[in-house]
């Protein structure tokens, strides 16, 4: 080596790929385009949305700062519990039958028989419909007058079969099926039927998958130990869903206590307020009154639950990798 | 502890017959290898019996009951799977305790029953891991003291050692021989390892094609088999086949393996292969029945000349590969006795350890 020579002054080009090779320079220059994406899409609605939370921001003003004063109001407003207890209702009432729904529907599916894959192929259905779509396919199914329903029921208390017949005509009188949508008690029962129709495919397919990850020798080795089919659900299929199951349901956690659409779409929150969630109750505040600084603190509201529920799988999924 | 007993027992999947037809007599306490090739019908057999795979046709008794539609739980039998299928999320004491617990087994007795177990195993200090925390031995043991704590009428294993690499399969090996005879039980055990099956077995049953092709002690098969196919399944290495031609020698009959090597028969094998004169036939022997010239230890040993081919040295011993009309024969020999390459060597050969299979049937005659 001629160590004397000065090398020659490095080009903008050779200066370049030298930085480039370096792993941690590298490293930033690949994460730069995600890391503005993040930055534009998310991080600059969230802290927007932050601080519109702080202000008495209505439409077509700039707002003033007015520091926890929209939450100090909500939490004064009757409305607004209301919705804060349905949306906690709403969310475990449904995860707690998409889960246990779906668990049956994915062991039924897991079973050997003839179309397996098409009946796995049909149940995702709902799940590819667009929301919107087969949500106003159920609004219409749930019309007092002309639904398929109602009409059903109609037919049978005609028929005047069965005790069916008999609990018609006391409560609901000749002719006249429930206001399904209309009647206080039965508009959270129907919102919550239909996000557990909605939910349900993914919950049978996410653990369906997660069957099929169990060795079957497990079974044969529990068959030979004595285990019937429920045991050998209790003790084998169980425990070793579980870690599917934990991050299925905290995911299905997060989008239902932020659902919108299907109760937007069905009741609008009605029938006095029984169906309102956090997320329409956000959306009536902000974009209906036009208050947008009350909406967002609504909307805001749920962010700290949430955060909790992830870190809490976070935690699990940490635990269980180490396990 | 019990009998087990097959009869004609057939096993049909869609399209695939895996068993057709297998009758076989397990005493007590004995230990019966099921061996084969891949394919040939073993797992499936087993399965069977373990009440795992419903059975198309045939019987099954274990002692004086029929079983063929008793579920696996009430079968009294442990089996101990290829993949050893622990359950991962117990701990090993869990594991070997499961079914005890399933089966509602006093506490205190499910406690002297799993230390008995982990004694004689020697996995006493590994009853809180998990699975995943053990080596394949560790699970392979863990696996044995799940069947051994339920103290069953049978033990099933199904390729229990193919998962170790092949100096711990030999120590298990040993060691489940160790153990069977500790706990005295009727064992059903699969594999496709001729080694195995000749060290670990009572009665080696071998399959083929879903058939049993024989049944016999170890030693029976490796000096007495009946086919084709056992003669040259059973031994390692591989009993040499040649096609030979049964030709007259003076008074007595003789091998003509090729125009060069002509073997003569002794007076009792002449007489009982005069109806194959002239005939086309297949002339087994065992590369140890061939070894470099040496004084003859029997009237019954002759001494041939070939060419050496190859030479693979296997420490005590050297396999020397030439070549008979085209097909690959290999002899035993001393390592300082054995020629080059290219080279002629003289090899005595014993004919009281020959074999003559008939290639019509595959039978040896
Ligand atoms: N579930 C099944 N469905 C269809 N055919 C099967 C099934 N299980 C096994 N077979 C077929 O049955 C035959 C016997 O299979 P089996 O598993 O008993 O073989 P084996 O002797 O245990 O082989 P190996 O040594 O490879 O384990 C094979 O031809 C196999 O393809
Ligand atoms: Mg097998």
């Amino acid at each position: 080596m001629q160590t004397q020579q000065t090398a020659p002054e490095p080009s903008l080009r050779e200066r370049l790929v030298t930085a480039l090779e370096n792993q941690r320079v590298l490293g930033y220059v690949l994460m730069a385009p995600a890391l503005l994406l993040i930055l534009i899409f998310i991080a600059y609605p969230f802290v927007l949305g932050v601080w519109m939370s702080l202000t008495d921001k209505i439409v077509g003003t700039s707002g003033t700062f007015i520091g926890l004063g929209n939450y100090d109001k909500l939490f004064a407003s009757d409305i607004f519990l209301t919705a804060a207890w349905n949306t906690v209702f709403f969310t475990t009432i449904a995860t707690i039958f998409k889960a246990v729904l779906g668990m049956w529907l994915a062991v039924l599916l897991n079973r050997k028989f003839r179309f397996a894959n098409i009946t796995r192929a049909t149940v995702l259905l709902p799940f590819i419909v667009p929301t919107v779509l087969s949500t106003l396919a159920w609004l219409w199914m749930f019309d007092a007058t002309f639904s398929v329903f109602n009409w059903t029921l109609r037919w049978l208390w005609q028929m005047e079969i069965g005790i069916f017949g008999l609990v018609l005509k006391e409560n609901w009188g000749f002719f006249r099926g429930p206001l399904w949508l209309g009647d206080p008690s039965l508009a959270m029962a129907s919102v919550i039927l239909v996000n557990v129709w909605r939910g349900l495919p993914f919950f049978a397919i996410s653990f369906l998958a997660g069957l099929q990850t169990i060795p079957p020798d497990l079974y044969d080795a529990a068959d030979i130990d004595g285990a019937s089919g429920w045991k050998k659900f209790w003790h084998v299929t169980l425990p070793l869903i579980k870690p599917v199951a934990i991050v299925v349901i905290v995911f299905s956690i997060v989008v239902t206590f932020a659902d919108f659409q299907l109760v937007y779409i069905l009741t609008r929150g009605g029938p006095n307020n029984e169906t309102h969630l956090l997320a329409t109750l956000a959306y009536q505040l902000g974009m209906g009154s036009g208050n947008i600084g009350q909406g967002a603190a609504v909307a805001l509201f749920m962010l700290p639950i949430l955060a909790f529920v992830i870190i809490f799988q976070l935690w699990y999924l940490r635990r269980e990798g180490v396990r | 502890m019990a009998q087990i007993l097959l009869k004609n027992l057939r096993k049909t999947y869609d399209e695939t017959e895996a068993v057709r037809g297998i009758n076989l007599d397990i005493d007590h306490n004995e230990f019966v290898v099921l061996v084969g090739p891949s394919g040939c019908g073993k797992t499936t057999t087993l399965r069977m019996i373990a009440g795992l795979e419903e059975i198309t046709g045939g019987e099954i008794f274990i002692g004086e009951r029929l079983i063929n539609n008793v579920p696996p739980r009430d079968r009294d039998i442990a089996m101990v799977f290829q993949n050893y299928a622990l359950y991962p999320h117990m701990t090993v004491e869990q594991n070997m305790s499961f079914g005890l617990r399933l089966r509602k087994v006093a506490k205190a007795e499910i406690e002297r029953r799993v230390k008995h177990a982990a004694d004689i195993l020697n996995i006493g200090e590994l009853l809180e891991r998990r699975p995943k925390q053990l080596s394949g031995g560790q699970r392979q043991r863990v696996a044995m003291g799940r069947a051994i704590v339920r103290n069953p009428e049978a033990f099933l294993f199904d390729e229990p050692l193919s998962n170790l690499d092949a100096k711990l399969r030999v120590q298990m090996r040993t060691e489940i021989k160790k153990i069977h005879q500790r706990v005295q039980t009727t064992v059903v055990y699969v594999t496709h390892d001729q080694v195995e099956a000749m060290t670990l077995a009572d009665r080696i049953v071998v399959m083929n094609h879903g058939i049993i092709e024989q049944v016999g002690s170890p030693q029976e098969m490796y000096e007495a088999p009946k086919t084709r196919f056992v003669a040259g399944f059973i031994g390692s290495p591989a009993m040499n086949f040649v096609p030979c031609r049964i030709v007259e020698r003076g008074a007595a009959l003789g091998v003509r393996l090729s125009g060069d090597i002509t073997l003569d028969l002794s007076a009792e094998q002449s007489k009982r292969y005069r109806g194959y004169l002239d005939k086309e036939m297949v002339f087994g022997i065992r590369p140890e029945h061939i070894t470099e010239r040496r004084q003859h230890t029997n009237e019954n040993q002759l001494d041939f000349g070939c060419t050496v081919e190859v030479l693979e040295p296997m420490g005590i011993d050297t396999m020397v590969f030439m070549d008979i009309e085209g097909v690959e024969v290999t002899a035993r020999a001393a390592p300082k006795a054995v020629s080059n390459p290219g080279e002629t060597m003289m090899f005595t050969i014993d004919m009281n350890n020959t074999h003559l299979i008939d290639p019509k049937t595959d039978k040896v005659v």
